[in-house]
């Protein structure tokens, strides 16, 4: 009785094991593809701004962002984007998709509480954050970019 | 060519974020911080103009790419206009971005009502 219940502990260990790394595995795919996939379609959104509208490589970049941004916007309105990133993970969160997403959603989440302190402030619970450490960054770069300029003509 | 690194680029970078999410107790606020940063100071350091020479959007498009055109932003801005670009540089190259981002998703709380969460 001890022993098979010793072995049937040991088989659990092991099931569980192989599942997490099954797990583990799945989710750097799942993550691999989707993000591959929205990068892919804002490269499409660059080329086809490139030649309708003879963008440059910058303007270019932008466009696609916006467009991507615009998508995630209707697809989080739709209620279909959390599915999206509850399947992909990092997929959808390290792409412009899920910059755009920490802005709606928490907007969207928040209008109970008013337009104003709701919507108006949750909107930048993320996005504030993420702007804040990047533009800090780049002005500090920036200064130091500056100085080495005017000391190294 | 492009498509294809593009692909593998971009899905390599989410990967990472997938991994700090995996491995670590980040929050996405948190990976979100880290990529922007990140982004910044390798293009500070030249490290990723190249990545985005070979995989266009898929280097531009993942978040480190808005750190890349706040860089980019800046650096522009401190050579054709000096010591204010320092401060104007950044979010001039990202301001369609943010932008967008505030206008859709203010119009997205104004038009449709939040989904019940199934957990």
């Amino acid at each position: 009785m001890d022993k098979k219940e010793r072995r049937q502990q040991a088989y659990q260990r092991l099931v569980e094991k192989h599942s997490h790394s099954s797990n583990f595995a799945q989710g750097l795919f799942r993550a691999f593809w989707v993000g591959g996939v929205i990068c892919v379609i804002g490269q499409c959104f660059a080329d086809l701004a490139r030649i309708l509208f003879e963008f440059t490589d910058s303007q270019a970049a932008g466009f696609a962002g916006i467009c991507l941004i615009f998508t995630t916007a209707v697809l989080t309105g739709l209620g279909v984007f959390d599915k999206l990133a509850q399947y992909a993970g990092g997929g959808t969160i390290v792409p412009i998709t899920g910059f755009a997403n920490s802005v709606i959603s928490p907007a969207l989440e928040f209008k109970k509480e008013g337009f104003v302190l709701g919507t108006g402030a949750k909107l930048y619970v993320i996005a504030g954050p993420v702007l804040t450490y990047g533009i800090s960054t780049a002005a500090v770069l920036g200064l130091f970019y500056f100085l080495y300029g005017v000391i190294f003509p | 060519m492009t498509y294809l690194w593009c692909f593998l680029i971009g899905g390599g970078i989410c990967v990472i974020g997938e991994l700090l999410i995996l491995l670590t107790k980040l929050t996405p606020a948190r990976i979100l911080v880290i990529y922007i940063v990140a982004g910044v100071i390798l293009s500070f350091c030249g490290l990723y103009r190249p990545i985005v020479e070979l995989a266009g959007a898929g280097a531009t498009v993942p978040l480190t790419g808005f750190g890349y055109a706040l860089w980019e932003g800046t650096r522009k801005a401190i050579e054709e206009q000096g010591a204010i670009g320092i401060l104007t540089g950044g979010l001039g190259a990202t301001a369609g971005g943010i932008a967008a981002a505030i206008v859709f998703g203010f119009i997205t709380a104004l038009i449709t009502e939040p989904k019940a969460k199934h957990e």
